[in-house]
């Protein structure tokens, strides 16, 4: 990671395509996504301490809490963003099953989701289960979501 | 009937997993000032001096506001709450200062430069703090605040808010009938509304007089009338916006922040201001919801039959008044529970405290209420050695029966509750409530308990709807009542698109509420939108098809009575060959040769509460809300003796719906609240120590329920008795499913342990501390 103290120039690929923003040193990626260069405002603050999981993004594949991770840290990794599933099977699952209701837990639990998927080999019950557990819903039921992530990695097994 | 009654997706669905959908803090305009609030560290303090000068000293720093600075008062009952605490904080995190900056980062730096110099006062930091003859009084001025909205009953030099009293019957003959008496007392924390979506308001004054106002709220049209109100201004002038919110639970109906933002916005010559609350300030600066003391008296005769109810409750409503009056009213008014009681006697007290304030949670005081009266009921049913789902259903309260304040129950006003009691025995399959062991020092259990909730609103709640055409015949649909997750809008949407016999996707309706261009909608509170909004939905569906028929009779030249309508057309009715399609009337007709007649065709609907009226002030006889659902809980749970852990199998909900308008909806409804009220009684509670500071302010410290800790299977089943006077027989549904499945856990888990579980949450530790007492 390179240090800087003030504002400097980063390059990131975020949903595949290279972007390049202004960043100040201790600026958290959820900052820099939501901001006013990126717009991606998928990606929600509900703790901004790590607790919540509101704010999860996909670094290089794997889930992160956005609000945890400085943007400097990220330099030129692969960001994906709930912006950058583009009709992904985990969308489609959540719609079927309603796995939301107000829906600002949502994008979070899709990356998780989203991101299990991925490693079908890997997610189990319990492994897809202990994911989720990062992110808190205060409206569904968890069921409504844990069938939608279950559904969505035995169709790609 | 094709639309009402399926299980359509939500209208806002694909924005939600794509995040396009957007919340207060998604939508910004750039050049923003940011406001940050400065919480006191104190629970209870003489305020000397706040220090505001190395604050000042920070680069971006606009404005510094404190209490010194506001001469208003807050509260939508007694107007009890400075904005900014003035000469004295009252409850640890109450803001006392407000920082306006150019960015966050600023103002933040700012804010913790500000130190505030106190002289520490008593803490009273409990209910039995509270009504100790010494205490400490939370405020010298009790009694003699403004009150903006009665009844409010405070008692002068004391630490008693209000009292709302009901009396019934005669309590001396019915402590003589009874054979069996029981008593419980109840204790229960406050909690948090914990929705996602921390609280946020932005405020900004044009140049033309208008205010405008984005919030997450629940109450757009509430903080319209009382920013107009606290400041002087014209309801007409304040234009407030509330998108999607991102869950609220009745934490969001109250006014805090806006205020704020708009004193904020005022000092810094009306630019926009955001004010966005941490998870720290939404659980300790922003308000919670009660804490109960209560204690309950049930007398039966030996058939079983309840004939006296004596209940005092004690809510912990923390240092400001707010909505507490109105869910003390409530609570007497319900105080029953769904049971035939002819000799009640209940006084409900508002209790101050050195505690964060508190607000209306979902349920409106009907969950503490249901927790304590179904506690009651089970240490009832042991005393009689009956079973608890019979000792329900001999008493459940049923058409003719008249409530605690004397309203008569009809089949359309109120719910089936032994028919949902009958539903639930097959739905769990009852085993009469045995303890049955499984294995070696494990034991399997079931506890039921059952609800009933009325919405009380205020006698003259209003709402509306307005349709307008667009040119292909599809409608756009204006409500005033906002999304905050449980589909409100795909709901009216649904409504509509039933009584115009046209395809959903045909209807479009924003889903954010603008106080300038939506009808009013009283508040999106107390499960009563898709009744009001539905009314008033239909008013206006009818309103455009008179429209529609008297436009299309004159371009047919024959009677309206002549004509029906479907598939987007006006037809004549026994020459369906002979019509017109919605999209040549939408905008008015034209005629082959080009003069036109008609204009633009919109329905305007309206609906107001009727029949309601406050409560009698001495014997709180009265007609506290439109209609009663009821409804029916259980649970499955296995309790290892040894350890005291539990593991949740089953929870179920039978609920009398009234009709379901989208069942796939109203299942992730009732799943939804079962969670949330386990999770309250399984794990979350708000913790003060010694000197009043609150302890758990992070996501970390107040548990709630993730995943993998709900039951293994949640059972829902909806029976349908219609409300005659709502849009297709629909009842309300959305607070209920929280109201008496933690009761239901805690009958389980005092029969499995052997102790009685009278205090939330209920964890391995707090039963073997029980079982230690006993
Ligand atoms: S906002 Fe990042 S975990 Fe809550
Ligand atoms: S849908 Fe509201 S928090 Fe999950």
């Amino acid at each position: 990671m390179r240090e800087f103290t003030q504002p400097e120039q980063v390059s990131l690929t975020i949903n595949n395509e290279p972007r390049t923003v202004v960043a100040y040193p201790g600026e958290t990626l959820l900052y820099t996504l939501r901001g006013d260069s990126l717009g991606l405002t998928g990606a929600k603050p509900g703790c901004e301490n790590g607790d919540c999981g509101a704010c999860t993004v996909l670094v290089d594949g794997v889930p992160v809490k956005s609000c945890l991770v400085l943007t400097a840290e990220v330099e030129d990794h692969h960001i994906t963003t709930v912006e950058g599933l583009r009709e992904a099977p985990i969308q489609k699952a959540f719609l079927d099953h309603m796995a939301f209701q107000c829906g600002y837990c949502t994008s979070g639990f899709l990356m998780l989701g989203h991101a299990l998927s991925q490693h079908v080999d890997r997610a189990d019950e319990g492994r897809r289960t202990e994911w989720l557990r990062s992110n808190i819903c205060r409206c569904t039921s968890y069921q409504e979501i844990a069938d939608a992530v279950t559904e969505t990695c035995s169709s790609l097994e | 009937m094709n639309i009402i009654g399926t299980s359509v997706p939500r209208k806002e669905a694909p924005n939600k997993v794509t995040g396009r959908a957007r919340y207060t803090n998604d939508i910004n305009v750039p050049g923003t000032f940011h406001a940050v609030m400065v919480p006191a560290h104190q629970a209870h303090a003489q305020i000397v001096s706040i220090d505001v000068d190395e604050a000042k000293k920070v680069p971006g720093v606009k404005a510094i506001i404190t209490g010194d600075d506001v001469s208003i008062l807050c509260g939508d009952v007694t107007e009890d709450r400075p904005p900014l605490a003035k000469d004295k904080v009252r409850y640890w995190g109450e803001p006392i200062a407000l920082v306006v900056a150019r960015n966050e980062a600023a103002a933040r730096r700012a804010a913790s430069l500000i130190k505030g110099r106190y002289k520490s006062l008593p803490v009273v930091n409990s209910i039995a703090d509270a009504l100790d003859k010494k205490a400490p009084l939370v405020h010298e001025k009790n009694g003699s605040y403004t009150v903006a909205t009665p009844p409010v009953t405070p008692k002068k030099s004391s630490n008693i808010a209000d009292e709302a009293n009901v009396t019934k019957g005669d309590m001396d003959k019915a402590w003589k009938a009874s054979d069996v008496k029981v008593k419980v007392h109840i204790s229960l924390p406050q909690i948090d509304h914990a929705a996602m979506e921390p609280r946020i308001a932005k405020a900004e004054i044009l140049a033309d007089g208008r205010v405008l106002i984005h919030a997450s709220t629940q109450a757009p049209f509430e903080v319209q009338k009382l920013l107009a109100k606290y400041f002087k201004l014209n309801p007409g002038q304040i234009n407030v916006t509330a998108p999607l919110v991102g869950g609220a639970f009745g934490g969001k109906a109250g006014v805090q922040l806006e205020v704020l933002a708009y004193l904020a916005s005022k000092a810094v010559d009306g630019q926009m201001v955001k004010i966005v609350n941490t998870r720290e300030d939404d659980l300790a600066t922003s308000p919670l919801g009660m804490g109960l003391e209560a204690d309950i008296a049930l007398g039966a005769s030996k058939d079983g039959r309840i004939q006296a109810a004596d209940m005092r409750f004690f809510m912990d409503i923390g240092a400001y008044t707010d909505s507490a009056p109105r869910i003390a009213r409530a609570i007497a008014a319900q105080c029953t529970g769904p049971y035939a009681v002819a000799n009640v006697h209940t006084d409900v007290y508002c209790v101050y405290t050195n505690h964060t304030y508190t607000t209306a949670w979902r349920g409106f005081g009907h969950m503490p209420m249901t927790f304590a009266v179904e506690r009651a009921m089970d240490e009832l049913a042991e005393a009689l050695k009956m079973d608890p789902m019979d000792l329900r259903e001999l008493n459940a309260i049923r058409p003719d029966d008249i409530t605690p304040t004397k309203a008569r129950l009809t089949r359309s006003n109120l719910g089936d509750l032994p028919k949902a009691l009958t539903h639930m025995r097959q739905l769990i399959g009852w085993n009469g409530g045995r303890v049955e062991a499984v294995a070696e020092g494990k034991v399997r259990v079931q506890g039921v308990a059952a609800f009933w909730k009325t919405s009380s609103s205020p006698p003259n709640a209003v709402s509306g709807a307005l349709i307008t055409m667009n040119s292909d015949g599809s409608v756009n649909l204006s409500i005033g009542a906002v999304e905050c997750g449980p589909g409100t809008k795909t709901t009216a949407a649904q409504i509509l698109a039933e009584k115009l016999r046209i395809p959903l996707d045909r209807v479009f309706i924003h889903e954010d509420v603008n106080t300038q261009v939506d009808p009013e909608h009283w508040k999106t509170v107390a499960s009563l939108s898709t009744y009001m909004v539905g009314r008033a939905v239909l008013d206006a569906a009818n309103d455009l098809i008179t429209q529609l028929m008297a436009l299309a009779a004159a371009v047919l030249k024959c009677s309206p009575d002549d004509l029906d309508y479907g598939d987007e057309k006006i037809f004549v009715r026994d020459d369906p060959s002979i019509y017109l399609d919605f999209k040549d009337l939408a905008l008015g007709y034209k005629y082959k040769e080009g003069d036109s007649i008609g204009g633009q065709l919109m329905g305007r609907g309206k609906f107001m509460i009727r029949h309601l009226n406050l409560l009698d002030q001495h014997t709180g006889h009265g007609r506290p809300g439109p209609a009663w659902t009821v409804g029916v809980q259980a649970v499955e749970v296995e309790y290892d003796q040894n350890t005291h852990q539990y593991r949740l199998l089953k929870a179920a909900t039978v609920m009398d719906a009234g009709k379901v308008l989208n069942p796939a909806i109203a299942s992730g409804q009732v799943m939804g609240g079962m969670n949330m009220g386990l999770g309250v009684a399984s794990r979350e509670g708000i913790f003060y120590d010694t000197e009043g500071r609150f302890l758990n302010h992070q996501f970390r410290l107040y548990k709630v329920m993730r995943m993998g800790e709900q039951p293994k299977q949640y059972l829902v089943e909806f029976i349908e008795t219609p409300q005659v006077d709502s849009a297709y027989g629909a009842r309300p549904i959305g607070e209920h499913a929280v109201l008496a499945i933690g009761a239901a856990l805690a009958n389980a888990l005092s029969r499995a342990a052997n102790v009685s579980l009278n205090t939330l949450p209920i964890t391995p530790e707090t039963i073997w501390r029980e079982r230690r007492a006993h």
